[in-house]
């Protein structure tokens, strides 16, 4: 029993997944819009999803055996599947409206200083808003802020930026014996913290700038430099004592301005090819290492998330799948008007990786003329 | 007069010692339990009693009893819920402090038909005072040979522990109480898995309210059939209420659940009336977290019939006209209240308990109070109202844990009773800092539709 795949259906796509397989994962296998989002949930963190509850999704059949389905919606990342389980999420008006509340919570208090947030063109927060998210917010009062902190000498922490996803708190449980910061107090004045000032030493504590979602937990040595959307993600590797050495440059020229761990499409830090592991990396590679001849350049890393970063700058972008003709049952989206026909500046034939310097009309209009 | 289960002997002098709780029949269910039935037999009673959760929820005790996972050579736990923090409920005090050994008494029998050789009392940081006497008890069970090693020759043993809360309500909540029991922040935890199969140190456990354990009690003494005679329908047994607010004996009174709401208000048994004389204007029949009636549901159903103080009597007309039995928490309100900022406080107050560890409730809590607050103090607007039904649907259902839902439910249900008070804040912003809606039309009879 336990080897036999399940059947799932999540909106009208069947897909098979072994025995204990999450519905966000199953979702997640299918891919493309029907794919709940999830801020709290990462793969590599024991323990971690079921907070921000922005994966929620409807059942409307239990499974085979038990058909009724599930009162409440649930969420995803922390419910297993079941066989012949039916799950509803973009098909499901409750669904869209329960989305579309967490992400107007989630934004509620938080301060949308994107113009000078490091993590603006990489954060979830911000592909959230954009895809489930309103126009504008209905909240009248104060935001609530809080003191900047520094942890230890190379994470900032931005707790006004926070969404209290937990994963830095999971993964310094995980990396490390002694975990030396948390939450404290409760509620909305809740906050991620270091119970007296207190660094955060541990060879590995710098992974948790890579899970946090939003740019609450920024890295030092690259606040302020660069935005991301600038840099050029290069996959490359040293040999390392301490981890795997795995990493993503994110250079411009010969310059490197980051460093930080492989991340998957969903974000999350992939496993290492060498240790078949977690890919976390260690500090000195993370922090210390930033020239390009510390490191064996592979070349290009692929983008694949449809956020900023993605937005067809790269060489090698793997484009979402799209769903849309499965979820309506094989019907095709009626096409209002195609944007190419009518417009001068948005070709698909034109790479714009290749083009040299800034886009601009003319570089379009020429290639028409052609 | 109602039977009396509980509180039987609550005036007997001296009934907190020992003593005289033995002398008075104290500790025969456990006698009875361990010498002549089987822990099965035990759930069985309970089952056949039909004794539902008095901590809020309702769920029938000996089905949560025979849900616990019993694999081999896992321990079992038994805690019992004592953290009783929601505003209006002070049941579960009076049992503690005034008969402790009815408690233990319980704990005991429960244990047995659980195979729990472990129990836990976690009690609300703020009864300071009580864990002493919770232990004192325990030590004098002890020293007659009810605790501790080979209980009456029977090879059974248990333990009783007292742990003190740290003051949060969210601590209420079993999964978060279980986290707070094992020294950790008490956040909710995701479920399934449910405490009955991985609970306190990832081992089997049944929560259960203080009241709960304690009705086991004479369930085991007069027998399960004797007790589900008592009361209506599947609301069987006697019930504690503690009722407060604007009445003229507050206090925790033991109800047979065959009685009117009217009954239980009025008559001198029971709370003896509204006080100074005023009208009655609205009630939140079972702790704040049920949603607030007006006068006249509370006192008739949406069919025009008399309603009863009973789970299903309670909750008669869903929550479009009806409330719920709750933990029993009555609060009443005369007609000089300002249903507004009691809307505010109640909201103030879930802010403040959120744990903060889904959004919803994190943020949507502090959301409410803030336009409650407004709307209390003349700022408010009229689509704040709209708004406010919003949030509260955005948050219902979709938390980790039911404070969230405790937290919508109040607010939805003061707007949908309530909607011109809230509305004459807003046409009014002058005069609602001055003087109160008052009773206005909360008390006329409401319109039954007949057929024709």
């Amino acid at each position: 029993m336990s080897d036999q795949l399940l059947k799932v259906t999540i909106d009208n796509i069947t897909v098979e997944v072994p025995n204990g397989t999450t519905i966000l994962q199953a979702a997640r296998k299918i891919g493309g819009d029907v794919t709940p989002p999830a801020m709290c949930f990462y793969t590599p963190l024991k323990g971690s999803g079921g907070k921000c509850r922005t994966c929620l999704v409807e059942v409307s059949k239990g499974s085979e055996k038990d058909p009724r389905p599930m009162p409440k919606l649930v969420a995803s990342c922390r419910t297993t599947v079941m066989d012949g389980m039916e799950i509803k999420s973009i098909t499901s008006q409750r669904v869209l409206d329960a989305r579309a509340g967490v992400v107007e919570f989630l934004l509620l208090n938080h301060p949308l200083d994107c113009p000078i947030c490091d993590q603006a063109g990489e954060c979830h927060l911000q592909d959230l808003s954009y895809e489930h998210g309103k126009n504008g917010t209905r909240y009248e009062f104060q935001r609530r802020t809080f003191k900047k902190r520094d942890l230890g000498q190379y994470i900032q922490l931005h707790m006004t930026r926070c969404i209290l996803c937990y994963r830095c708190v999971f993964t310094a449980d995980q990396v490390s014996n002694k975990r030396v910061h948390g939450v404290l107090d409760r509620g909305d004045h809740a906050e991620i913290a270091t119970y007296i000032e207190q660094n955060l030493n541990n060879d590995f504590i710098g992974n948790v700038i890579d899970v946090c979602p939003v740019g609450a937990l920024t890295d030092k040595t690259f606040r302020f430099k660069n935005r991301v959307w600038f840099t050029k993600p290069m996959t490359a590797h040293r040999d390392c004592d301490k981890c795997c050495g795995e990493v993503t440059l994110w250079m411009r020229g010969d310059e490197v301005f980051r460093v930080t761990a492989r991340k998957d499409e969903w974000g999350e830090i992939k496993t290492s090819e060498k240790t078949g592991n977690t890919g976390w990396i260690c500090n000195d590679c993370r922090f210390d290492k930033k020239k390009a001849s510390d490191w064996t350049i592979e070349g290009l890393a692929p983008i694949d998330r449809h956020s900023v970063i993605g937005q067809g700058k790269y060489k090698g972008l793997k484009k979402p799948e799209e769903t849309i003709e499965k979820v309506l049952d094989g019907r095709k989206p009626r096409l209002l008007m195609n944007i190419h026909s009518v417009s001068e500046v948005n070709n698909p034939e034109i790479e714009l990786s290749e083009i040299n310097g800034p886009a601009t009309s003319a570089v379009f209009k020429k290639n028409n003329h052609e | 007069m109602g039977r009396k289960l509980l509180l039987e002997k609550a005036h007997v002098e001296g009934i907190r010692y020992y003593d005289v709780y033995r002398r008075e029949g104290g500790y025969r269910s456990v006698e009875k339990a361990l010498k002549s039935m089987t822990p099965d037999e035990v759930t069985e009673e309970v089952k056949k009693s039909g004794l539902r959760g008095r901590g809020g929820a309702g769920f029938p005790t000996g089905m949560k009893w025979s849900f616990l996972a019993k694999p081999e050579g896992v321990p079992r736990y038994l805690v019992v819920n004592a953290d009783e923090s929601e505003p209006g409920t002070f049941k579960d005090r009076y049992l503690m402090e005034f008969i402790p050994h009815i408690l233990i008494e319980g704990i005991i029998t429960s244990s047995y038909a659980l195979g729990a050789n472990s129990a836990y009392i976690y009690i609300r940081g703020e009864y300071a005072w009580i864990p002493d006497i919770l232990e004192q008890a325990i030590a004098e069970a002890k020293n007659n040979g009810w605790l501790g090693k080979n209980i009456l020759g029977t090879g059974y043993n248990l333990e009783v522990y007292v742990q003190r809360g740290g003051g949060a309500y969210i601590c209420g909540e079993e999964t978060a109480l279980i986290e707070s029991l094992e020294g950790k922040r008490g956040n909710p935890r995701i479920k399934p898995p449910f405490p009955a199969v991985k609970g306190l140190w990832d081992c089997p456990t049944v929560v259960n309210n203080v009241e709960t354990i304690a009705a086991v009690v004479p369930i085991i003494n007069n027998g399960g059939d004797d007790y589900a005679k008592i009361g209506v329908g599947r609301s069987t047994g006697t019930k504690l209420m503690s009722a407060c607010g604007n009445i003229n004996k507050p206090g925790v009174y033991e109800i047979d659940m065959n009685i009117s709401v009217e009954e239980f208000i009025f008559s001198d048994e029971y709370c003896g009336g509204i006080a100074n004389g005023k009208r009655l204007k609205a009630c939140i029949p079972g702790g704040s977290s049920v949603p607030i009636l007006p006068a006249n549901l509370l006192l008739k159903t949406a069919k025009g019939e008399q309603r009863m103080m009973h789970y299903e009597g309670l909750s008669d007309g869903g929550f479009a006209t009806g409330s719920m039995m709750g933990s029993g928490g009555f609060i009443v309100l005369d007609e000089d209240q300002c249903i507004v900022k009691h809307t505010y406080t109640l909201a103030r107050f879930y802010r403040h308990e959120s744990c903060g560890q889904c959004s919803p409730c994190r943020e949507g809590t502090g959301w409410m109070e803030k336009i409650l607050w407004r709307l209390e103090n003349g700022q408010g607007k009229l689509s704040d109202i709209d708004l406010l039904v919003d949030i509260q649907s955005k948050i219902e259902g979709n938390t980790i844990c039911p404070l969230g839902d405790a937290a919508a439910w109040p607010v939805a249900a003061a707007i949908r009773h309530f909607r011109d008070e809230f509305e004459w804040h807003v046409n009014n912003p002058k005069e609602c800092l001055q003087r109160n809606y008052g009773l206005a039309h909360y008390a006329d009879p409401i319109h039954v539709p007949t057929p024709a």
